[in-house]
């Protein structure tokens, strides 16, 4: 499995280990998980649309697009969509290669693009209402570094 | 017949997660035009196009784009991944 969009939770030490033990010949893994986050104490949970018949495609882009640019062993992306409590895990990316510089490289590419070239969507749920997450400029500016 | 989706606010503001359309509309800003006349929910959500984009068959286009052949035309805002 290198690309898995879900709604359940996933136990990423579990997918962390066994991706390790998949990818023979690496010296480095880097892991990168994303969490609700709740910047003020007022959330009651975050909601994440996505658009199903293209997210894995567009993931599975950006994963193969990390692959080619850097000397990789492996690659794996998981993103949940639903309804999330804050706190919970909402997405992790593990790449794994020879040498350490590779691994992170292409895990921070695999952030800067999955940030704002998959298509998903986080609505923040509180007491006060609802509020769509606005895109940030920095997200599109991380962009082109690559 | 385009198979048109919305996502996110656009979803809301339009009040249908998708429609059917008979277009003659040759691109992108052509359709937008002709879902702006449908009603007032539509006007509304492609007000501001700054924040509006779009995927052809689920892949992202420019408004500009060609019609040709499209059989489904998808409209969000930004993508908020990660």
């Amino acid at each position: 499995m290198t690309v898995s969009i879900q709604s359940t939770p996933f136990d990423m030490g579990a997918e962390v280990r066994r991706f390790a033990e998949s990818v023979s010949g690496a010296g480095a893994v880097v892991t990168f998980s994303g969490l609700v986050r709740d910047d003020d104490g007022k959330l009651t949970a975050m909601e994440i649309e996505h658009y199903p018949a293209m997210t894995e495609k567009a993931v599975e882009k950006i994963r193969k697009e990390a692959m080619d640019r850097w000397s990789l062993l492996g690659a794996v992306v998981i993103h949940r969509y639903g309804q999330l409590e804050p706190g919970e895990q909402i997405m992790m990316v593990a790449t794994a290669a020879r040498h350490r510089a590779d691994a992170f490289m292409a895990a921070e590419f695999l952030m800067d693009y999955l940030k704002s070239r998959a298509p998903f969507w986080k609505k923040e749920i509180g007491p006060d209402g609802e509020k769509w997450v606005a895109a940030r400029d920095e997200d599109e500016d991380a962009l082109a570094r690559w | 017949m385009i198979e048109v989706l919305y996502f996110a606010w656009l979803r809301e503001r339009v009040g249908e997660r998708s429609e059917m359309i008979e277009t003659g509309a040759a691109t992108v800003a052509e359709l937008v035009n002709e879902l702006r006349a449908r009603s007032e929910a539509h006007a509304l959500a492609f007000s501001d196009m700054t924040s509006v984009r779009v995927a052809i068959d689920q892949g992202m286009a420019d408004m500009d784009a060609p019609l040709a052949g499209a059989r489904e035309v998808a409209f969000f805002p930004p993508m908020t991944g990660g």
